[in-house]
């Protein structure tokens, strides 16, 4: 137990402030996912097979190859490419992007892939007779979505969202390689110097399992919260 | 772009590619039968039997499978009992460690498709076999166990190819599959954008076989 003090003497204060940052790269990530989804689910769902084909290829290639490798892409390729798009402008100089950056980027990029996928199976799912109502009763575009499509299909999307987010969770661990500090890396720092890893590994497995505890009971609210009325 | 390394690297990621299914093949075949153990026992009545199954396919389905990985190769390396003893033949090898880890991770998730597979099939059916006197092992195992398997293959092709892309992490305890070979030869060339469409396209390819083998045998199974 020792091995776990908080101070100097033990790994708990550590552990703790890795498991933190865990969570902020899963919520980062997520939040990047939401943005990419907000992009190619419209993509998907539209009348040009153009654009159709071009958020195709994106949920296909991202849930078709490993996460360790779309990470690996980003580490050793993020820096060239911003250097690239940095020297377009006149900028020469090495540029370093730091691993929380590269790491809630490349998991993001593969959760928003999940989450198209599963906003663009709530949004077909919504009724047909909800869309033509809400043309008949003259709501602008904008309002339609807002109003109408938003919240009925925020309450389908929610069960599979919680997926993705456990999904992500769990990804973030591969985060570790490119070296950023998170549950994963300090336990493998900790067991390396003290030569315990069942004991930290273990340990490891136990807090991912607290947070996908904690996160279910949560997200099993939000559930209750949007499906009033049903 | 550098066609040439995109050419030259091209056989080196294929040769990694067979271990890359080799160690698919072994845990999947080793998984589907730690499945359907596991899968039985949840329908057990006996509630220990019962949460004793639930609690391995949440904990095994809660982590990451890094972790199981990582407990299983550096982890139980640390018992002594198990190091002097005959199965440290097997866990000094990071081959089988990963086969292991991939394994019991596959094997929750089968048991979860397995058992919701059984759950679905309708009382009538079984009821049907009964009443023809048939004995309860035998409706088990010539009706209950193809119906629940042309249920669950949809969701199990799924499982194979999250698998696919899981046998990746083998290259963290040294193992050189595909994404291994891809790492080390980013790494020494900094080319990290050829090697991905190289190693991800044998990747797709992959799972585009998959994806249609699994689709003719849903189609051949249909009823």
């Amino acid at each position: 137990m020792e091995l776990l003090a908080f101070g100097d003497t033990g790994w708990g204060d550590e552990l703790f402030r890795a498991t933190l940052m865990t969570i902020a790269v899963s919520i980062t990530a997520m939040l990047i996912g939401f943005s990419f989804a907000a992009i190619f689910t419209p993509l998907k769902l539209s009348k040009f097979k153009f654009l159709n084909l071009i958020a195709n290829i994106y949920t296909t290639v991202i849930r078709g190859v490993p996460e360790l490798l779309v990470i690996y892409l980003f580490f050793f390729g993020g820096s060239g490419a911003i250097m690239f798009v940095a020297s377009m402008f006149g900028y020469n100089e090495y540029i370093e992007i730091n691993a929380f950056v590269t790491g809630s980027f490349a998991i993001g990029i593969i959760s928003g892939a999940y989450s198209t996928e599963v906003f663009r199976g709530a949004i077909q799912s919504i009724d047909k007779g909800q869309f033509e109502a809400a043309k008949v009763l003259g709501f602008s575009k904008f309002k339609q979505f807002y109003k109408i499509i938003l919240p009925q299909m925020l309450r389908l999307a929610i069960p599979n969202l919680s997926n993705v987010w456990q999904i992500t969770l769990k990804d973030t661990s591969l985060i570790s390689v490119t070296g950023l500090v998170e549950i994963m890396r300090q336990s493998y720092i900790a067991a390396g110097s003290t030569r315990d890893p069942l004991f930290f590994y273990s340990f490891a497995a136990v807090l991912y399992l607290l947070l996908t505890f904690i996160s279910m009971k949560l997200i099993n609210k939000l559930e209750v919260k949007y499906s009033r009325g049903y | 772009m550098d066609f040439e390394l995109m050419i030259n690297s091209f056989p080196k990621l294929l040769n990694a590619a067979v271990i890359t299914l080799k160690l698919l093949s072994v845990s999947l075949i080793v998984g589907l039968f730690i499945g359907l153990l596991f899968a039985i026992l949840r329908l057990n009545k006996n509630i220990f039997i019962n949460k004793f199954a639930y609690g391995y396919s949440y904990v095994f389905r809660g982590t990451p499978l890094l972790v199981q990985i990582f407990i299983i190769y550096f982890g139980l390396g640390q018992i002594e009992s198990l190091r002097s003893s005959f199965l440290w033949v097997i866990l000094k090898e990071p081959y089988w460690c990963a086969i292991i880890a991939f394994a019991l991770n596959t094997g929750a998730y089968t048991s979860e498709i397995l058992r919701s597979a059984f759950q679905t099939i309708k009382p009538g059916i079984i009821e049907a076999g009964k009443s023809l006197g048939i004995s309860n092992k035998i409706i088990f195992y010539k009706v209950q166990i193809p119906i629940a398997i042309r249920q669950s293959l949809p969701a199990y092709g799924n499982e194979i190819i999250l698998m696919l892309k899981g046998t990746s992490l083998a290259s963290t305890v040294t193992l050189m599959d595909l994404t291994g070979v891809a790492k080390y030869i980013i790494s020494t060339t900094f080319k990290p954008i050829e090697v991905f469409i190289v190693a991800g396209g044998i990747y797709l390819f992959l799972t585009f076989i998959i994806h249609n083998v699994i689709k003719f045998l849903e189609k051949k199974y249909s009823y």
